[in-house]
Order: C-alpha cells, then structure tokens, then sequence
C-alpha cells in the first residue's frame, strides 16, 4: 500500500483543482454561443447519454450551461473575493498599525458598511456602475473585505503585543521587515481560509443580484441563474436543472475547502513535520 | 559610558499601582551587576525599562547621558525570562539567530548548540535549549550592555553554569555591561561585583 502523506494529499487536491478550474474555463471558452440556444423540442428531459444533465424547461442542454454557468460565476467569485481580501488585508494591517487615525477611520468604515444589508449594498453599488460584469464585482468586492478585515486588525494587534517583535525591533529590525518577515507569514492562512470562505458568499450574492435583475444579463449562463431558474420546476418533479449544476458547484467548492485545509496545516509549524 | 534610570516612576495602566516608584539605577560597562529581589516587586519591569521595552511615566532612562536610540540595533539587550515567547514559532531556528547578525561559529559551539538543530522550529526544541539560541542572539547583535532577566531560572544546573560561563567570558572579552536579575542569592554571589535590591 502505498503511503500518503499531507504534503502529497495537497498536491492531489491541486492537481484537481486546477483540472477542474481549466476544463470548465476551456470549455467555457470554446462553447458556441448556439450550443446554449434551447429548443422546445427538447424541452425538460431527464438526464440520458445525449444530455448527461438533461435539459431545462426551455429545451437548453444543462451540462454546457452549467460549464458555462460556472466559467462565468468562479470567475466573479474568485476575483470579487480577492480583491475584497486584498482589501481586507491592507486595511486590516492599516488599522493595526499603531497609529490611531487609521484604526478609527477603517473602524468606522468597516461598522458602516457592515450596518447596511450586503444585497442592498451590493444592488445599490451594482446599479450605480451600470450593473454587468463591472458593478457586480466592485459592489461584492466593497461588501465583502469587513469581517476578514476585523480579523486581521485583531490578529496584527496580537501579534504586535508578542514579545519576539518587541525583541525583534530592539535588534534593529525596520517595520518593512517585521511587516514582511513576522507578520504577513503569521497572516497568510488566515488571509486564505478567508478567501476560501468568502468565495461561495461572492458565488451566491452575485446569482442572487442577478436573480433580482441588477447583475448579469438573464440570459447569461451564470451558476445562480441556473439555480434560481430551476425552484421554479422543482415542484414540477424536474429535480435535475437543481441538483446536478448545484452538485458540481458544491464538488468545487469542497475542493478548494480542502485544499485550503490541507495547505493550513502545513504552513502550521505544529503539524509540520507530521 | 553608564546606564542610568533618573527618579523613574512606572505602572501598568492608568490608574494601577505603582510598580516602581522614584526607583534610580545605574551601571557602568564592565560591570557585573544582580538584581535581587523577591517576586513581584517589579525585577522584570525594570529591566523592560531599561532596556527600552517600555517607558516610564515619569523619569528618565539614560545611556551614557543621551536616551535610548529608537532606531537602528538597541545598545541594551534584554534576553527574556521565556525563550519560547521571545521566537517567532513559526521562524526556522537559524533564521532566529541570524536576526541578531552574523555570529561566529565557536560561540555556538561553547553555547552547546547543535548544528542539527538550526533546521528545526522552536516547537520542537526544549525550553533550555531555546535558551541557549536566544542568548546568542542578544551577543551577535553587539550590544554594549545584557540584561539577563532570570535566563536560568528553569534551566537545570550544568546548563545554567555552561550558560553563565559563556556570558561572563564573552562580558570580559568585549567589556559588557551584564545586569542579572535573579532571586537565586547563591547565583548572583557567584557571578556579580555588587548585588542591588529592589
């Protein structure tokens, strides 16, 4: 049998990952706009050989649409999520700095655009930018950064409190080095299990602005119109438009999540050498 | 060229006891000094003050007539009651002593620390031994003055003298200034000049 440790099982998990991310952006790309026109022919068929996800109700193959679907959302969830955790980062880090402006100016804009709704927030920024691909990003970005931000400040002002800093500086070491030498690697996993959590909450608020018309175009394949789509016909007994695009997006979000698990415990010196 | 707190008044907080209280202390380099006093009455902060790990409220702490340097390698060193808290967990143990600068090799070996050892974390090494690699970074950072602030008091004996000779012979060589905070009387008759209380 052959053994498989930590280091090797992350290695799996990317692997994957990047097999799946690069099949479903390939096939995103190559899909002809008129593979994703329906006809009402084939309106509502169950899953077979020619349609391995069936059809919905408008007669459109659900495995292309969901590809494309899913193309579309990872992209806004993935760049949405990283630049609202770059944000995050920076004002985190900012906050913490020791200079008391700072903290209580990010304090103040975290505590305001945390006491507004996100969908409202969202949906307002969406609307402002002209909705499309730009709005949905710039509004989830703006909405998202809050709670990691908190998080970092936290785990900075903690960190700065540590007496190995204090020794550090006293040996002459510049802020730019505790900055890049003590903290940032003390801040990376938490940096990334926030992104990994923000992602599915970016994937979900951008279907649901377009749901509610303020996001992407209806007839755009986007993973959330899917979904939405299908509770209509759900009652209906088709369960496939609903489960099987919803399996598949949950089967890549449970990757990343793993992976991210994976990756923590081995920039975790505790279980290092495991 | 002395190390001197003025009339140095220190608490915690706003409004919690004095710790210390119009408390003055100096030293010369070359000097071998030690601190005794019984517990919590305020060892360890002063020598955070002196220091510069923390500023009194009212008084000053002067280094040869001028305040500590905020910036650049600190003249004064303080080596920590805990080596565990005073290394980053997550640093490689040679990248905790290259933080001090460049160190030569026979320190090391009169430290008894094991070449073996530099590729490891901290989790993974004793308290003592931690001890040992903090001590060496507080020497490689060339400091003119050493504040012990009770580096061998969870050591075991052999340990303890193995340490303390290498500290005294490095002090001799280089003309340091070595304030040794300790309740352990024995200890500090053995290694000082003069003996202050708190």
């Amino acid at each position: 049998m052959i053994r498989i440790n930590r280091r090797k099982t992350t290695v799996i998990y990317a692997i994957l990952l990047a097999t799946a991310l690069l099949l479903i952006y390939a096939f995103g790309l190559l899909i002809p706009k008129d593979a994703l026109a329906g006809s009402f022919q084939e309106a509502g068929l169950a899953p077979s050989p020619a349609h391995p996800f069936g059809t919905d109700a408008l007669g459109r193959d659900l495995i292309l649409r969901t590809i494309k679907g899913l193309s579309v959302s990872l992209t806004i969830g993935l760049l949405a999520s990283l630049i609202a955790a770059v944000i995050a980062a920076v004002s985190g880090i900012a906050a913490a700095s020791g200079i008391k402006a700072a903290d209580a100016c990010v304090s103040w804009i975290i505590d305001l655009v945390m006491g507004i709704p996100h969908t409202i927030l969202v949906l307002l920024i969406s609307f402002a930018l002209g909705r499309g691909l730009k709005g949905l990003l710039i509004g989830i970005a703006a909405t998202h950064w809050c709670s990691l931000a908190r998080l970092i400040r936290a785990e900075v002002l903690q960190l700065r409190a540590q007496q190995y800093i204090m020794v550090s500086r006293r040996l002459g070491k510049s802020g730019a080095f505790i900055l890049t030498h003590h903290l940032l690697p003390h801040l990376m996993p938490q940096f990334f299990v926030g992104l990994v959590l923000m992602l599915p909450h970016a994937i979900l608020h951008e279907a649901s602005i377009s749901f509610l018309g303020f996001g992407l175009p209806p007839e755009e394949p986007a993973i959330g119109i899917i979904l939405s789509e299908s509770m209509r016909y759900l009652s209906a007994g088709m369960w496939w438009p609903a489960v099987l695009p919803g399996l598949t997006l949950v089967l890549i979000v449970l990757l990343v999540d793993r992976m991210g698990d994976c990756l923590q415990r081995i920039l975790n010196p505790v279980h290092a050498q495991e | 060229m002395s190390l001197n707190a003025e009339h140095v008044f220190f608490r915690y907080g706003r409004k919690g006891p004095w710790i210390l209280e119009d408390r003055s202390f100096h030293f010369d380099r070359g000097e071998r000094v030690a601190l005794l006093a019984p517990s919590g009455s305020g060892k360890t902060t002063l020598a955070m003050l002196l220091a510069g790990y923390l500023t009194p409220q009212k008084g000053r702490i002067l280094l040869g007539g001028a305040p500590l340097p905020g910036k650049g390698a600190c003249p004064v060193q303080l080596i920590c009651q805990h080596p565990e808290k005073a290394v980053n967990p997550r640093w490689r143990l040679e990248k905790i002593l290259a933080e001090g600068g460049p160190l030569r090799g026979e320190l090391l070996d009169a430290l008894g620390i094991e070449r073996a050892w530099l590729t490891r974390f901290p989790l993974e090494l004793s308290g003592g031994e931690l001890q040992r690699f903090c001590v060496a970074r507080a020497l490689a950072g060339g400091a003119d003055y050493l504040i012990c602030d009770e580096i061998s008091a969870m050591l075991d004996v052999i340990t303890q003298a193995q340490i303390w000779n290498v500290l005294l012979a490095e002090a001799e060589k280089r003309g340091m200034g070595i304030l040794a905070v300790t309740h352990n009387r024995h200890l500090a008759t053995r290694i000082a000049d003069r003996i202050e209380t708190l």
